[in-house]
């Protein structure tokens, strides 16, 4: 669902621009607001979320999507984590849909989707484990990096039963908005994927903005 | 079916709301029957050698395109590689995005009854029973990923809307799973998290493990797809010890 954002930039905390291929770990506290912006369109940012006081509670697919009765996630979306509990709640969405199907690439799994010579890619959950690694006092280790949330990504199911990777939905400027229900950790892979035509083999920036 | 003999290795039946373990070794097969028809298995794999390589449902779907799980796809760790191939199934639709009942959601539906009421009719969940047979080995919440739902065909409309399809189920659905590495398999046969039927569901389900017939060049699994081709080929270097 299409939802426009009533919050004014000038009025923001703050703003980070990340890097294609770079990752970015941050705290965001209870009532606040988070935007995501795919600044030259196409672009993924692969999200995890965690409780910051208690990071064994953190983003779970399957509980967001199973309590919603819906696979794709939009402006209403409560995003829940594995303990049921919502962490933060879609409140604006100039892109529509967005997937948390499809996990996050790793240099693993792109040799199985790709090639068995793609092993050395860069991919997102090496951007994760170098995330975590980097912030050992924040208290995430790999148990804790399962199933995200793929900004801007549309991966259709079929009625039959298929996934697919389409493209075509978002576009520069695209922004998806979200309020924190807890004090959340926030840790954004902005996706490095060199062999996926949804983003023209071409990764580019996204910015995190804080209100 | 591709079992090598007739007779299995071991039976075990699952009762109703229940939840088991165990450590299947590469070359097993292990077959699953609904008995009585509406039956809901979760299951989740894990590597015994390295318990933090995980059965991951994102890699599974989308590297073989598909929501839905049936003969011919593989099940694949987060490292690449695969726990088990799927070499029989005559039920077709088995969902892994839905994760599993919690005590809220069976009481909100069927009401609470206690234990001493119940006793073995007990209303067991499904996070409860996983986070028991996770506990034995050192494992717990942090370490639940999405799990199977099998014999739970869940559909979804195009604006992605999800239920369950309650017509799907019937008595005697089986499908086999191949294990093509040493798996810790968790497993419990609690209700779906989208049944709704009127009564809590008590669906036992058959165990049976046989050996396998060896992987042929031609075999279904293995050239269903392309990427499962690529999937084997990481499990022969994990077998040569070059994996890691």
């Amino acid at each position: 669902m299409i939802r426009e954002s009533d919050m004014l930039l000038s009025e923001a905390q703050e703003s980070t621009v990340v890097p294609a291929g770079d990752y970015l770990l941050k705290k965001i506290k209870r009532g606040q607001t988070v935007r995501i912006t795919d600044l030259e369109g196409n672009q993924a940012a692969d999200t995890l979320f965690y409780n910051a006081n208690n990071t064994a509670e953190r983003y779970s697919a399957m509980d967001t999507i199973r309590e919603q009765g819906n696979v794709y996630l939009s402006a209403g979306t409560l995003l829940r984590s594995n303990f049921g509990n919502p962490l933060l709640e879609i409140t604006a969405d100039t892109c529509g849909r967005h997937d948390t199907l499809g996990g996050a690439c790793a240099t693993e799994s792109n040799t199985v989707r790709y090639d068995l010579n793609k092993r050395c890619m860069h991919a997102c959950r090496d951007s994760w484990m170098l995330a975590i690694g980097e912030h050992e006092s924040v208290g995430i280790s790999k148990r804790d990096i399962t199933h995200n949330i793929n900004f801007f990504m549309n991966v259709p199911v079929t009625a039959e039963g298929g996934l697919t990777f389409e493209d075509g939905i978002s576009a520069p400027g695209k922004y998806v908005e979200m309020v924190a229900h807890m004090d959340v950790y926030m840790l954004v892979s902005n996706c490095p994927q060199l062999n996926n035509p949804c983003n023209g083999y071409n990764p580019t920036p996204v910015e995190i903005t804080l209100w | 079916m591709t079992h090598s003999t007739a007779q299995p290795l071991y039976t075990f039946e699952l009762p109703a709301a229940s939840h088991w373990s165990l450590k299947i070794k590469r070359g097993l097969e292990l077959t699953l029957t609904d008995i009585t028809g509406g039956a809901n298995l979760g299951m989740m794999f894990y590597n015994p050698e390295n318990l933090l390589e995980r059965y991951n449902a994102p890699d599974t779907l989308k590297c073989q395109h598909t929501f839905k799980l049936t003969r011919g796809n593989c099940l694949y760790s987060d490292m690449g590689r695969i726990f088990c191939s799927i070499t029989a199934d005559n039920f077709g639709w088995h969902e892994t995005v839905c994760g599993n009942s919690r005590k809220q959601h069976i009481e909100k539906t069927w009401g609470s009854l206690s234990y001493q009421d119940a006793q073995n009719d007990w209303r067991q969940n499904g996070f409860d029973a996983f986070l028991v047979e996770l506990t034995k080995y050192g494992l717990n919440e942090r370490d639940m990923g999405a799990n199977l739902n099998l014999f739970s065909k869940v559909v979804a409309d195009e604006s992605g809307n999800l239920s369950l399809d309650a017509s799907a189920a019937k008595p005697g659905a089986s499908l086999t799973l191949r294990f093509e590495m040493d798996t810790l398999v968790v497993m419990h046969s609690c209700p779906h998290p989208l049944n709704q039927a009127a009564s809590y569901p008590r669906t036992p389900v058959l165990c049976e493990l046989f050996e396998a017939a060896p992987v042929a060049d031609d075999d279904f699994c293995k050239n269903f797809r392309p990427e499962n081709g690529r999937g084997f080929e990481n499990n022969r270097l994990y077998h040569l010890g070059i994996g890691a």
